[in-house]
């Protein structure tokens, strides 16, 4: 019986205790018509079976090779500390900390995290966590319709593509859509706002990869007491502006690139990090600090009352699990790598980006360089993406996602670069793309 | 107590050891490269983050020291009701592993077997609950429940009902997500009440069902840990009003192998990975919540669904009438992988023995209880857990309290709502019945030295890393980040 | 528990204090006692137009969220915006600086449809 401890004799005693003939009497309450259905769930495996058969399962997947994916998840380098920190039993067994007396390791790592959170995005609110980047954002906007009384939300079409999708579902179930705002053709052009938007919703870097003028937008929805929802990669933040810097009231995104394992897209966690105004409308759990009866320094969930499971009905979200562990191994990698060492991540993917962008421009290809980008850039190609990413694949080179065709770009990829990316793997890339025809595709188009 | 001598000590928080230059790893050193040139100086942060700076060593004791000031399953019983607090297997950790390093978007043909795996999770859910088709995507319960929710709302609509129903039914004692999920989707929340048997009050239910009633939500057996023996009657005058049943998972683990909500008549259901499945609670998430109808709400389905056609697995977001992505990618992958493993590992027989055991810890503890001068206020054989409330006055919070000195984890305590001072008790199947009897040996003395010195008992904890903790100043001066000198 | 005389009550436990077209209102000691720990409240707007037993404020504790109902119909004339800071007034003194709100009376014939103290205490025990 695995996992399950009784012997014959812990069955018989436990059975006389209750005063039941056997384990099966002890569900009399079910309908007898309800009971034993045909299950069509294989018999058990024993444990080298079991890893046989997964391994066998992971041997049919292909993650090794160059990699320039990006999209919302890469695969940044990860110290080995974080990830024997985060995965200590302690940890990754216990249960949301009610009881904060036994729970003090969770509340405090989490007190930290949401001190980091705050520190990258310039806001000084960060809740525990949320589920993804993209549920994150959709809370976000949310709350700021809560916030505002408003109902219109504007979001650009730089927001990454899953993220409106996410946003779009939250809207529908309160019979409203969002409204796109055009790039023209990298950024989002300062929009009319008017006073019936409850807010902006702008990505940063964009989906494309390029750097957008958030001061603007978060002025244009200020203008209209709109608020400004800043979907951010919080790596880049070792770099670029913090939302707070530029005023935004909202920082929302996925924390994974904060050096979470790809997990074929998760878990990694969301984040949520708003102004002081905002803490009553905000979603999800908060850890606070407080003293214990003799004084001593301790960590406890608070303001509890917006949440389901006092408020039912009215509460502001009904999130309850949320991604602790997730965002606490994001905190440890942030700790082990420092600022010197995120920095040093971002500023490596900036300028690998950049290596990237001019090895294909030197081979005779037209990557989009003309606006500035982060660590992500659109390079048109002269075939459907998903042929040419089966192609690539075929010489083991992961290549970038496929720009949508709303962007209006035609065939194109977007590919990413990080700190890791190394002159081989883009020499492996440009290779590549000249053998599956891209190279005389572009000789032919530049002649 | 000896297992938390060693944390008493105020522990310092990462920042209050940070010295400027230290540094815990060596990433790649990065090319020069002219920021302002290739990103626009105005585009450059100002001030820079307060980060902690740490050596490696720093770091190791620091998280050490934290996790030995946290209670949890691998070090102790933890019978929370309703949160099915059992043994998470050490294999499932070495299956997800394999799977970590894949990226979401590579291409479909370097993910085949993530894809496989996910293609027969799908099934394997499908088969243990009675449901015709699941989404794996949503990240945690109430996200499931939201998910769930939606494909009900989008099935009226698409009927023409949306606007006639309004109204979602749910239980007195329902989980706080179900009312705040039905909130969530645009629906007015009416309490059903609970009758004198501990179920649900049928003739009120009845009273409610109106052609206005979008959804009844339910859990079965109920949060009481009572099996609601005239489900298929409920499940008949719900549908009787064209209403849709929801199925809320959080206690499969009383039934899984033996009986299937699909079977009872359930629409929707949604399952907590993280309770049933084995995927661990990680101090509260992440979760993993898939959602599994049947036929009729196929089309609603949150894309993408896994797909197979001959050999080839695929990502289907031509679900024809989707309540699109509930989030991004396809869900925590690296808890399917865990579910899907422990799944495996038991097969139809091992997961019928899950139920079996589960129901016998609990109505074995619910007879301690019993002799200790608990009182059930439901007694009769109950399944996965029972609700009880303790001897004439005592608290159940100063009880809780008291056996964290005795590194045991308290029941969940007052909830369900309708029950005064209570405490719901899930053991789960993976302890024994030694850990059970210590469990009750343990509050048998609390409940005596209580009776000697009542003192004692609201006193305590007195030997945790932190005793009773001043919540009130939480609330009132929230200080939810660390406040940096100067 | 104090219950001075010279108010009215709704069974939802605020009381009213008349007060020539308005009247004060605030919740009862009983339920402060209740409710515990006051640590924040959610007043209506001014100006805001509440009908008698329409919802117009929430009181959290630690562990709790109330609901407040409107006693009497009218409009909100004044808010204690001392609760912003010091929530504990409402346990602190219920009948006074722990008020909540002003309410310029839509119907003042509603005051006598509200119990007096004895039938209120009758009331809150039976609920105890």
């Amino acid at each position: 019986m695995r996992y399950i401890p009784h012997t014959r004799e812990d069955v018989e005693r436990a059975l006389a205790k209750v005063g039941a003939p056997s384990i099966d009497a002890l569900f009399a309450d079910l309908p007898q018509a309800l009971q034993d259905p045909d299950i069509q769930v294989p018999t058990g495996m024993d444990e080298a079976g079991l890893l046989a058969h997964l391994r066998a399962l992971a041997a049919k997947n292909r993650p090794e090779g160059p990699n320039f994916l990006g999209g919302g998840a890469r695969r940044h380098f990860t110290p080995s500390v974080t990830a024997h920190l985060a995965m200590q039993s302690e940890f990754v067994t216990a249960y949301t900390p009610y009881q904060p007396e036994v729970a003090q390791g969770i509340l405090q790592a989490t007190f930290e995290y949401q001190t980091i959170m705050s520190e990258l995005t310039g806001l000084p609110v960060s809740n525990a966590s949320m589920y993804d980047g993209a549920s994150a954002v959709a809370e976000g906007v949310l709350l700021a319709m809560r916030q505002t009384g408003r109902d219109r939300v504007l979001v650009s079409r730089g927001v990454h593509p899953e993220t409106r999708a996410v946003i779009a579902t939250y809207l529908a179930a309160l019979d409203l859509e969002l409204e796109l705002l055009d790039l023209d053709p990298y950024t989002t052009p300062t929009p009319g706002v008017t006073d019936d938007v409850a807010c902006v919703v702008a990505q940063q870097p964009n989906y494309l990869g390029y750097v957008e003028d958030m001061p603007a937008l978060t002025g244009a929805a200020h203008a209209s007491g709109a608020l400004l929802v800043a979907a951010v990669d919080p790596l880049s933040l070792a770099v670029l502006a913090p939302p707070g810097e530029y005023g935004a009231d909202i920082a929302a995104g996925d924390g994974q690139t904060l050096g979470n394992p790809l997990n074929f897209g998760g878990p990694a966690f969301g984040f949520m990090v708003v102004g002081e105004e905002l803490i009553r409308q905000f979603p999800g759990r908060l850890v606070g600090e407080t003293v214990d009866v003799d004084g001593k320094r301790a960590f406890v969930l608070t303001l509890q009352a917006r949440e389901q499971h006092i408020r039912r009905s009215k509460a502001k979200s009904n999130i309850c699990s949320n991604h602790q562990l997730t965002a606490i191994m994001a905190a440890i990698n942030v700790a082990a790598l420092g600022p010197a060492g995120l920095r040093d991540l971002a500023v490596g993917s900036v300028a690998n980006a950049h290596k990237l962008a001019d090895a294909l421009t030197a081979a005779g290809f037209a990557p989009r360089v003309e606006a500035r980008f982060f660590n992500e850039f659109v390079l048109s190609v002269g075939q459907p993406p998903a042929k040419l990413r089966s192609a690539l694949a075929r010489s083991g080179v992961h290549a970038g996602v496929a720009a949508p065709a709303e962007y209006g770009f035609g065939d194109a990829i977007i590919l990413s670069a990080t700190e890791s990316t190394s002159a081989a793997d883009i020499a492996a890339l440009v290779t590549a793309l000249v053998a599956c025809g891209e190279g005389r595709a572009l000789e032919v188009r530049n002649a | 107590m000896p297992e938390w001598s060693q944390a008493h000590a105020q522990l310092p928080l990462i920042f209050e050891r940070s010295r400027a230059g230290r540094r815990a790893s060596q990433p790649p050193a990065p090319e020069q490269a002219d920021l302002s040139a290739l990103l626009g100086a105005e585009n450059l942060r100002q001030a820079p983050p307060r980060l902690p700076e740490v050596s490696e060593l720093d770091l190791v004791r620091h998280y050490t020291q934290l996790a030995h000031r946290q209670m949890s399953i691998d070090a102790n019983i933890y019978p929370l009701g309703s949160c099915t607090m059992k043994y998470n297997p050490k294999v499932n950790e070495e299956a997800a592993k394999l799977f970590q390093d894949l990226h979401p978007y590579q291409a479909e043909e370097t993910v085949q077997g993530a894809l496989q795996l996910l293609f027969e999770l799908q099934g394997d859910l499908a088969t243990i609950t009675g449901m015709d088709a699941v989404s794996l995507q949503p990240a945690a319960g109430a996200h499931g429940e939201l998910a769930g929710i939606l494909m009900i709302r989008a099935y009226h609509r698409a009927r023409g009902e949306g606007e006639q129903r309004r109204i979602v039914l749910v239980p007195d004692g329902a989980h706080g997500t179900n009312p705040a999920t039905a909130a969530m989707a645009g629906y007015a929340v009416v309490e059903v009440p609970t009758g004198p048997d501990g179920e649900v009050d049928l003739a009120a239910l009845k009273a409610r069902l109106t052609p206005e009633v979008a959804a009844v939500m339910l859990t079965n057996p109920n949060t009481l840990g009572l099996f609601e023996r005239r489900i298929v009657e409920i499940a008949a005058a719900a549908h009787a009003v064209g209403a849709q049943l929801y199925y809320d998972g959080a206690n499969l683990n009383a039934i899984v192998g033996r009986a299937r909500p699909g079977d009872m008549g359930f629409d929707v259901v949604h399952l907590n990975l993280h309770k049933t499945f084995t995927t661990p609670h990680g101090g509260g998430g992440p979760g993993t919540g898939p959602v599994g109808v049947k036929a009729h709400l196929r089309e609603f389905l949150p894309v993408p669904v896994v797909a197979k056609d001959g050999e080839r697995y695929y990502l289907d977001e031509d679900v024809p009438n989707t309540i699109g992505r509930m989030r991004s990618f396809y869900g925590n992958f690296g808890n399917l992988v865990r579910a899907y493993t422990y799944i495996r590992a038991l097969g139809r027989e091992g997961l019928r023995e899950v139920s079996g055991y589960a129901v016998l810890n609990a109505n074995y503890l619910r007879m301690r209880f019993k002799e200790l001068g608990f009182t059930v206020p439901f007694d009769r054989v109950n399944m996965h857990e029972f609700v009880a409330q303790p001897p004439a006055g005592l608290r159940t919070l100063d009880i809780a309290k008291a056996q964290l000195d005795h590194g045991m984890h308290p029941a969940t305590v007052y909830f369900p709502l309708i029950v005064k001072e209570a405490l719901m008790v899930e053991p789960t199947e993976t302890e024994s019945l030694e850990s059970l009897d210590a469990y009750v040996e343990t509050l048998a003395e609390i409940l005596e030295r209580a009776a000697a010195d009542p003192a004692y008992l609201r006193g305590a904890p007195y030997s945790t890393p932190v005793r009773r903790l001043d919540e009130v100043r939480a609330a009132r001066q929230p200080v939810l980040r660390y406040a940096f000198e100067g | 528990m104090k219950t001075p005389t010279e108010l009215r009550y709704a069974e939802s436990h605020e009381w009213a204090a008349p007060d020539g077209g308005s009247a004060t209102v605030g919740i009862t000691d009983f339920a402060q006692d209740q409710l515990g720990d006051v640590v924040f409240v959610e007043l209506p707007d001014v100006g805001r137009r509440v009908a008698k037993g329409e919802q117009m404020a929430v009181i959290e504790s630690v562990k709790t969220a109330s609901d407040i109902y409107a006693p009497v119909s009218g409009v909100i004339e004044a808010v204690n915006d001392a609760l912003d800071a010091r929530p504990e007034l409402i346990n602190s003194d219920p009948y006074g600086d722990g008020w909540l709100v002003r309410i310029g009376l839509a119907d003042a014939s509603e005051l006598a449809g509200l119990l007096d103290a004895a039938a209120y205490t009758a009331s809150a025990s039976e609920e105890h």
